[in-house]
């Protein structure tokens, strides 16, 4: 277990090792580009070329770096030109409310498709797997947006009984909690529709397998056989989908955040990318490479935890 | 309820729902069973014997349908029981083991668990007591060390442990029927002898009934005490062991038994007979008799016009058979082959040559550990393949044996020694660095043609491109080069348009021996080309081999686990253990004392057909060593049944020069052994 770890902690670093190369030399590659983003298409080639040299700009890439990455390894990420705050700040912030709604989010989701895959995949061709399946498929191929204005309209406009926007600020009547409930609602009937489908997949195959003919044959309840011997099978497939959902949930509801005007990481980056804001951009990426490399290894870790045949 | 049966299936008609409508798999079946009595039900693939298990199971999911019948157990008609009920009788009253234990058990559950599962739903019990039970029941099916067993996980155990946790399961809740579907099929032969040992003596400690189904007539005598013989859903014979065995009335079972190499037999004197023709579609069937079309016997009229039932025979109590003409197909009208074809020529020069030749495998010990062992496969093999003949390389999985036919085709290099090729030195040489006319030379039949067959291409194109890319055809010449091919193997012409779907094995292993010959090769290595095949299409492509030998001289390099299709078909065996050569002759001595205690035990091990065998057999009751635990002196000292003492364990044997070229490495002098051994 230790060397498991261990391999994949170096994996980790080497990951951000070259996307923070990758990243840095995309934004700031070419002599000037910095600090023309920075001033914008109206500032003089004069004040271009001022804070070129005012900020080190003018030397090699690599050297520029090597600089970067040591005052990351300290702390110092840097300031942020969109929030007038040091990056760190910014991110700590936005990242907590993502997390927030993400953990939510989360929460509903698992237990949603764990228990919807497996009734539908318990008896394969039923009406109930056909009901479920329709749903989950339709659910999932509407996009996000589609999904979250569709809501928006029927519970915002039409009936008046949520909020349009989360801002998670207090006010206008509605408290935070009913601000949640669209945004939630819109991830989890998005990603929860795959989730569901792979679960039901997973189930499907399990049913099929002989050691539950084993189990019927034994004289077990429908009941148990499902709990005792189809349920952990059938989730030791999906369970790495599952862990990746949280780099999803984290980094990719951008659209989600921006519909609802959620003061989230996704929409951070949104902002940050639009007003060049480029600490804070290669910061972000940095954070999401960090939260996708390290759910995908929980997700191996939980595979590993699931089946036997893996641990040493 | 003395007299009455234990399980008695009236008139029973089962059919599968598929796309071309409903198929009858079962019609009309009538069998029955009494307390602690052993039937063997034996058939080829499709017969419908499995579903004779799964219904009276009522386990036929969801396109299995009971037609008609009554399925009577204890009195009560299983067709009509509910949910309920059934679970009430299944796992306690009526019990299963299955083919492939592996799949049959739960992975992720430790085997103690899935033990206690079935007294704790049944009876009761607590937890502790469903313990003490599976502990008991792990000791009577001899598995060592039953505490450490029950927290292992299945795959922590290997296939031999693994069937006798299915086994203990079934019999944990001491059931009055047992029913067995290929209880052996897939383990290695001294496995299947442990395991059979094993089932005859827990018959006589519980007194369950018990179904044995299974395509071996060997395994079958070995347990039961009746036999039914099944042929498209049908029972045509059935009888007492002794009854089936020694005096067969159907004509199918007579078919059965002479497609059988059995021991004493070889293709130099008595040859294999195949039924003729094929089974039919269970959806084209005709009125009267099944068989007819494949009967040497048949009459029109007679036997076609309507169903035949079973009759019992004449003077001959509990014997009852299928067949309008049963009497007048006298015992003595059973065929009997001409000689076999036969290459009289003397011995050559050998074509392959084997010395010293290692290969080893580094391995993690799982896929998260940090330490990698080294896997010897293949440690000092010596051997060699004469030209026209047949070289068998028997051994049981894991002795290295398609591991040496890696390296002949170059699928694999090896670490060490020399192979040599008519002369062309091939150990080292993978199959690119092979030019076209080392790879004509060499071609490979392997055991499953389905997954060796190119699902999406004709036989025609497979055969083609073999042509093409091995003998440099021109376009134009490939087709009647591929119906020339087609005719070797006893296959018609119109078989090149079709693909592998539409073929049956038998058919399937033709067209890929065809391929093998589209180079006219000089050798032809084939693993395990029968072992997937049923009885009767094996004898068929066993004689079409021997006949493509004798026509083109080709040599055979047989690998095999059938000790008696080897036996009947080989010229030479070598006999392997754990990587190394234990014995190593020509087939009649190989096979007559004095043995290896390996081979001694390997052919003491084959289910015999004989009811009167003698129980005095070797059964190997510890494991295979794993790669990482081969003994430092003898690789069979941890099993050997024969052990001199420590200097097994310590000195690497002697190989020891016999007569006629045959060794035997060993630590007994063969004078010795052979005094000592009877033959088998």
């Amino acid at each position: 277990m230790a060397r498991f770890v261990a391999k994949h902690l170096l994996f980790l670093l080497l990951t951000l090792l070259v996307v923070s190369f990758l990243v840095f030399t995309l934004n700031e590659f070419s002599p000037g580009a910095v600090a023309r983003k920075v001033l914008g298409a109206y500032a003089t080639q004069e004040q271009v070329d001022l804070l070129t040299t005012q900020m080190g700009l003018d030397r090699p890439l690599l050297v520029r770096y090597v600089d970067y990455v040591r005052a990351v390894l300290s702390g110092d990420l840097g300031q942020s030109a969109r929030f007038k705050a040091p990056v760190r700040d910014v991110i700590a912030r936005h990242l907590a409310n993502t997390a927030f709604l993400a953990a939510i989010a989360f929460a509903c989701i698992v237990p949603l498709s764990m228990i919807l895959g497996v009734m539908a995949g318990m008896r394969e061709g039923s009406r109930l797997d056909r009901v479920i399946l329709i749903l989950s498929t339709v659910v999932a191929s509407i996009p996000e947006f589609a999904l979250g204005v569709f809501l928006a309209s029927v519970f915002v406009v039409w009936l008046g009984w949520l909020p349009g926007t989360a801002t998670l600020v207090a006010g206008g009547g509605w408290s935070v909690a009913a601000q949640l409930v669209l945004p939630v609602a819109v991830i989890v009937l998005f990603d929860a529709g795959y989730v569901v489908s792979m679960i039901r997949a997973s189930m499907v195959e399990v049913m099929q397998r002989p050691y539950i003919r084993t189990a019927v044959l034994k004289g077990l309840s429908f009941r148990r056989v499902i709990l005792k011997h189809a349920l952990r099978n059938a989730m030791l497939t999906p369970i790495t989908v599952i862990m990746l959902q949280i780099n999803y949930l984290v980094a990719g509801v951008v659209v989600v955040e921006t519909v609802f005007a959620y003061p989230g990481f996704g929409r951070m980056m949104l902002e940050a990318t639009l007003f060049k804001d480029i600490a804070l951009v290669e910061a972000g990426a940095l954070v999401a490479v960090f939260l996708a490399v390290v759910t995908n290894i929980l997700g191996d870790l939980a595979y590993v935890l699931l089946d036997p045949r893996i641990r040493a | 309820m003395t007299d009455a049966p234990l399980l008695d299936v009236q008139g029973l008609r089962v059919a599968y729902t598929t796309r071309a409508g409903e198929v009858p798999v079962l019609t009309g079946l009538d069998l029955s069973l009494r307390a602690g009595e052993a039937l063997g039900l034996v058939g080829e693939s499709g017969c419908g014997k499995s579903t004779v298990a799964l219904s009276i199971m009522r386990y036929l999911g969801r396109a299995g349908r009971i037609t008609a019948g009554r399925i009577l157990f204890e009195g009560r008609d299983l067709v009509s029981l509910d949910e309920g009920a059934l679970r009430a009788l299944r796992g306690r009253r009526i019990a299963m083991v299955y083919q492939d234990p592996m799949a049959s058990l739960n992975p992720v559950m430790t085997v103690g668990r899935q033990l206690m599962e079935v007294p704790m739903v049944h009876e009761r019990v607590d937890a502790a007591a469903a313990r003490a039970r599976a502990l008991a029941m792990l000791r009577e099916v001899r598995l060592a060390d039953p505490e450490a067993v029950m927290d292992r996980y299945p795959h922590q155990l290997s296939g031999g442990q693994q069937q006798r946790i299915v086994i203990a399961m079934a019999l944990i809740a001491e059931p009055a029927l047992l029913i067995m579907d290929e209880p052996t099929t897939g383990l290695d032969v001294t496995v299947e002898a442990a395991v059979l040992d094993l089932v005859r003596d827990l018959r006589r400690r519980h007194d369950s009934a018990i179904l044995f189904i299974s395509h071996n007539l060997g395994t079958v005598a070995r347990v039961c005490d009746r036999v039914g013989v099944m042929y498209r859903g049908e029972l045509v014979e059935e009888g007492s062991v002794r009854q089936i065995f020694t005096d067969p009335r159907h004509p199918y079972t007579r078919g059965l038994l002479d497609c059988l190499p059995t021991s004493g037999r070889d293709k130099r004197h008595a040859p294999l007979i195949p039924i003729a023709g094929q089974v039919e579609p269970a959806s084209a069937r005709t009125p009267g008799c099944g068989f007819a079309s494949r009967c040497p016997h048949v009459e029109t009229g007679r036997c076609t016009t309507r169903a035949i039932a079973l009759a019992t025979v004449e003077d001959d109590a509990g014997h009852r058979v299928a067949c309008v003409r049963v009497d007048e197909l006298a015992q003595a009208s059973r065929r009997r082959a001409t000689l076999a074809v036969r290459d009289a020529q003397a011995p050559t020069a050998p074509v392959i040559a084997v010395r010293d030749l290692h290969k080893s495998y580094e391995r993690r010990r799982a896929r998260l550990a940090a330490r990698k062992d080294v896997v010897r496969a293949l440690v000092d093999v010596e051997l060699t393949a004469a030209r026209r003949r047949t070289l068998a390389v028997v051994g049981e999985s894991g002795c290295g044996k398609s591991t040496l036919a890696k390296i002949l085709t170059g699928i694999e290099v090896a670490t060490g020694g020399s192979v040599t090729l008519d002369g062309i030195e091939v150990a080292a040489l993978p199959v690119d660095a092979r030019d076209r006319t080392l790879k004509r030379k060499l071609q490979m039949v392997f055991q499953n043609p389905d997954s060796t067959l190119n699902p999406s291409h004709t036989v025609g194109y497979a055969i083609g491109r073999a042509l093409r890319r091995l003998r440099e055809r021109a376009p134009a010449d490939v087709p009647s080069g591929v119906a020339r091919l087609l005719e070797v193997v006893k296959l018609g012409p119109e078989m090149a348009a079709r693909r592998p779907r539409q073929l049956s094995g038998g058919e399937k292993q033709r067209v890929a021996i065809a391929r093998a010959l589209a180079g006219d090769p000089d050798v032809i290595v084939a693993d395990e080309p029968v072992s997937a095949l049923d009885v009767s299409v094996q004898a068929a492509v066993i004689n079409l081999l021997n006949e493509i030998q004798a026509e083109r001289g080709t040599t055979l390099l047989f690998i095999s686990h059938d000790l008696a299709v080897v036996r009947y078909l080989a010229d030479h065996v070598a006999v392997m253990y754990l990587g190394t050569v234990a014995e190593f002759g020509a087939v009649e001595r190989v096979f007559a004392p004095p043995y290896h205690p390996y081979t001694e035990a390997l052919l003491s091990a084959v289910p015999v057909l004989d009811p009167d065998a003698a129980a005095s057999r070797i059964v190997l009751e510890a494991p295979l060593p794993r790669g990482d635990e081969v003994p430092r002196g003898c690789p069979f000292a941890t099993r050997c049944p024969r052990r001199v003492g420590t200097v097994c364990d310590d000195v690497p044997p002697p190989v020891q020069q016999l007569d006629g070229g045959h060794r035997i490495a060993r630590h007994i002098p063969a004078k010795e052994l052979a005094a000592r051994q009877v033959p088998l």
